[in-house]
């Protein structure tokens, strides 16, 4: 009788996750909700090309809803992600019109472009949160504002459409004639943050900052360039995001992106992450993504108004953050 | 302000001093100019044979000096384990570990380890801090401190929190970490606690040492009237 079933080992770990962890209905919910289009429209709702769609759809957001995973979970918050995603799109797709051709030195180019001007704006973004102690509603807020008005003035106004043929050809084509290219490379991107985010030291402080501030920075976590750099990553990913979208639409969309941002907040929150930080996966994310993108497809399948879909997202948000605080005074005292 | 004027004070090898004083006698102000937190305006610290220039909490963790905070300064979602190791984890070997990914199996190994030396009972090492007990939180504060500290661990308050059984836990884990060679500083409100667990008493009365016992030849009596300033500094 010594021995006491300490739940310590691989599996029992697994299980307490899964059991514990806040994923876990969400994406029960994701499963019932393809499991009820499938049957009302089997043919129609449950194929290849459709499922394709929805992947497609939901490919730019979760690479959005990376970034803000670890965003919230240092108990952050970044509006601007959609305005930046913008603004590295313009900035990408006129240096590539500039520079002209169609050769993948051209392309190269205008994704390390888009890449370094979402730096930029997360680098800011991060420095004003650390440093200035200005709360992050406040400074990506501000950020939002500037970066769309940025790319604005760039463009005056209009969409840029220099997209090189070949860029366009990755972000409409699919490998082996069947899976996106987009999807592909935002799977790839979730899977490195996620493992990133369970795995390394990185990410063990970013839940640390976010559990508890002054207790990392008080066991020798450097919190604020931990948080710039979580903000540079998060806006670094917004551009991607940018670039990916070119490759889609051809064209900047400069118009398209007002929401992306509590998009990207409302698919985090759905999966589990706390608004109040320190707890939150990219399972859950990428999950939190795929609801309103199914969601969505289904009900036009299904023949109901897609106006539907806002008013089942904005429930499904307050009931996943109403469970969270519930979750969280009911193991605090 | 001054909250401190004229303060000696010495730490023997592995021995539990407590502080103690009425509030805003400087016993905090006091621990936080010892481990780095804040830099006295006048005044030596030596330690080891060495006098130490200017402190951080950083600089003082360096030389083996560890601090509770009354807080205790855990990050509530993160395991025990993960608590132990914050700010200081164990990496893979080779690459994976330039990468920057954890051990964690040996840093759960180390902390299973630890709590075991303490006789610290945990019932999951898996489970966030915010799922345990307030006497476990505080094992697992007094943990870390036991886990990086060669020479001082200072503790705040530990057990102002505490009930009647977790108390005597944490003062027995005292106990443990001054019979491992470690010297405690402890400072309390709780007079019977303190001549319980401590070797020496030190009492401070407005930002002055004005006392200094052996536990063992001192009574509740005597300490009140030393920090309520009732026995003359002569006496002591």
């Amino acid at each position: 009788m010594k021995e006491q079933p300490v739940s310590d080992s691989a599996a029992d770990r697994l299980l307490l996750r899964f059991v514990t962890g806040s994923s876990t209905w969400i994406l029960l919910i994701l499963i019932g909700l393809v499991l009820a289009f499938s049957l009302l429209r089997f043919d129609q709702f449950a194929s290849v090309p459709n499922f394709r769609n929805i992947a497609v759809d939901a490919s730019v957001l979760l690479v959005l809803g990376v970034g803000a995973t670890y965003v919230i979970i240092t108990a952050g918050i970044d509006l601007s992600v959609g305005s930046v995603l913008v603004f590295a799109g313009v900035v990408s797709a006129k240096l590539m019109e500039a520079i002209g051709g169609d050769g993948w030195g051209t392309i190269a180019l205008g994704l390390a472009a888009s890449l370094a001007a979402g730096l930029a704006w997360g680098f800011l973004n991060g420095v004003l949160v650390a440093k200035a102690r200005i709360p992050p509603l406040i400074v990506t807020l501000g950020t939002l504002g500037m970066a769309l008005g940025f790319a604005l003035v760039i463009t005056d106004g209009v969409d840029a459409r220099g997209v090189p043929a070949k860029l366009a050809e990755v972000g409409t084509g699919n490998a082996f004639d069947e899976i996106p290219y987009l999807v592909i490379i935002a799977a790839l991107v979730a899977v490195a943050g996620g493992i990133v985010l369970a795995a390394t030291r990185f990410g063990r402080h970013t839940y640390a900052i976010g559990s508890n501030q002054e207790a990392a920075r008080r066991a020798g976590v450097n919190v604020d360039r931990h948080l710039i750099r979580v903000y540079s990553l998060a806006s670094t990913l917004a551009g991607f995001a940018g670039f990916l979208s070119l490759a889609r639409f051809s064209t900047t969309t400069i118009d398209g992106h007002g929401a992306d941002n509590l998009q990207a907040i409302a698919a985090v929150v759905i999966g589990g992450t706390s608004l109040f930080g320190g707890i939150g996966t990219i399972v859950g994310t990428a999950v939190g993504v795929f609801i309103p993108a199914v969601l969505q497809n289904g009900l036009v399948i299904v023949g109901l108004q897609p106006f539907w879909q806002p008013i089942a997202i904005g429930t499904v948000l307050i009931i996943a953050v109403y469970l969270d605080q519930w979750r969280r005074s009911k193991y605090r005292t | 302000m001054e909250a401190l004027r004229g303060v000696d004070l010495v730490i023997g090898p592995a021995e539990i001093v407590a502080l103690v004083g009425d509030n805003g006698a400087g016993k905090s102000t006091l621990v936080k100019v010892l481990s780095g937190v804040l830099s006295p305006d006048r005044g030596e610290i030596w330690f080891s044979g060495q006098r130490l220039g200017h402190q951080s909490p950083l600089a003082a963790r360096g030389l083996g000096i560890e601090t509770v905070y009354q807080d205790l300064a855990l990050a509530e979602d993160l395991s025990p384990h993960a608590n132990l190791f914050l700010g200081r984890e164990m990496l893979r070997p080779g690459v994976l570990g330039r990468l920057g990914f954890l051990d964690n199996t040996e840093m759960r190994k180390r902390a299973k380890d630890t709590f075991e030396t303490l006789g610290v009972d945990m019932p999951t090492i898996n489970a966030a801090v915010a799922n345990l007990s307030g006497g476990q939180r505080q094992a697992v504060a007094v943990s870390r401190a036991m886990t990086w500290a060669s020479k001082v661990v200072f503790m705040d308050e530990p057990t102002a929190a505490l009930g009647v059984i977790q108390t005597r836990t944490v003062l027995d884990l005292i106990r443990r970490v001054r019979d491992a060679g470690i010297s405690v500083v402890l400072i309390s409100h709780n007079l019977p606690e303190v001549l319980q667990t401590a070797d020496r008493i030190e009492v401070l009365r407005l930002g002055r040492r004005v006392a200094s016992f052996a536990a063992a030849d001192v009574g509740i009596d005597e300490l009140t009237r030393a920090m309520t300033g009732a026995l003359t500094e002569a006496h002591a």
